[in-house]
């Protein structure tokens, strides 16, 4: 069992490595640019410049170009707005950890709050004392209703 | 003590909501977008945005107020953009018939490749300055510039006297941009 997980997990690290190492796929590309005239993904757009990126991204693939070194150039015609998900670097890190760290948080925020509320409902401490007072009031109660 | 904390709470949620109400009056009151064209046409003399962009034409970059005491023609332009190629080689003949008396065409390109941006400029022979704005940046953020094309002229003070929204490519419009441009050159 321990023999068929291991080489399970080999084939998809190796599959996943051949995958990576091949040509980028146009259409894979096309949907993560963006058009910067209509400002929806290359695959959705038939504006001319989105036309014109479409033909630039055959010709780089062509060329022998990877994924990112297409991208890194269509940044620096384009800008980073050509991006259809932020970079997972740099600032653009931000926009991928802020999310995380709000989920966090409101879990947190929400285990609090559960922990408080349940708290109040809980049962009385039966080790403490009753008020003195009170204690006494309850025993003449009591003697009198016994009585 | 727990009525501090909440007290601290609530002043940074406040802080928070005015620090995002700052945002947005700030983005509203910078945003030139559209403005321009709305106040040339009502006849007042909006202040041309400044800009400094990598040229096409030649190594380096241009300041826009750098051309202050000259007219600017401002044409912003796309390779793939049919209009611009209809009205480039009417830009060019006013560039060369008005640059002795102080006028400077200055050709923004703005979403495209700086390859075909040359092209362009090769096609029409076009030998005025060209600036790249490859994100439009400039064009849309500073300029509220929608569509292609657009033209700005702006006076010798770095005014904008009239804006030229799509090709200027109908006889009205050309003897319009040549009035604006002697407008400009008077100032």
């Amino acid at each position: 069992m321990r023999a068929l997980l291991v080489a399970l997990v080999a084939f998809l690290v190796l599959a996943a490595g051949a995958q990576a190492a091949g040509p980028p796929n146009a259409a894979d590309l096309e949907a993560e640019l963006v058009c910067p005239v209509c400002e929806t993904t290359l695959d959705q757009s038939d504006a001319p410049v989105a036309q014109r990126m479409k033909a630039f991204i055959r010709v780089r693939i062509a060329a022998g170009d990877n994924e990112q070194e297409i991208k890194d150039a269509l940044v620096a015609e384009f800008g980073s707005g050509v991006l259809a998900t932020p970079p997972k670097r740099g600032f653009g890190l931000l926009a991928w950890l802020l999310p995380l760290g709000a989920l966090v948080a409101g879990v947190i925020t929400v285990v609090l709050l559960v922990q408080r509320w349940s708290g109040r409902r809980g049962p009385p401490d039966p080790e403490r004392p009753l008020d003195p007072d009170l204690e006494r009031r309850l025993d003449e109660e009591l003697a009198r209703f016994e009585g | 003590m727990a009525h501090r904390g909440r007290l601290v709470a609530q002043g940074v949620a406040v802080g928070l909501v005015a620090l995002l109400f700052l945002l947005l009056v700030w983005a509203l009151v910078t945003d030139a977008g559209g403005d321009l064209a709305e106040a040339a046409a009502r006849g007042e003399r909006p202040e041309a945005p400044d800009f400094t962009l990598e040229r096409l034409d030649r190594e380096g970059e241009l300041t826009l107020s750098s051309l202050r005491g000259k007219a600017v023609v401002l044409n912003v332009w796309a390779s793939w953009c049919l209009p611009c190629k209809e009205e480039a080689p009417f830009l060019e003949q006013v560039w060369r018939e008005e640059r002795a008396r102080g006028l400077v065409v200055v050709g923004l390109d703005a979403k495209d490749f700086r390859k075909d941006a040359r092209r362009f400029a090769r096609r029409f022979d076009l030998t005025f300055p060209l600036v790249f704005d490859g994100p439009g940046d400039v064009a849309a953020d500073r300029y509220g510039v929608t569509g292609f094309p657009e033209t700005f002229v702006v006076d010798r003070e770095g005014m904008v006297l009239e804006v030229f929204v799509g090709g200027i490519t109908a006889a009205e419009d050309r003897a319009r941009l040549r009035a604006a441009v002697n407008r400009a050159l008077a100032t």
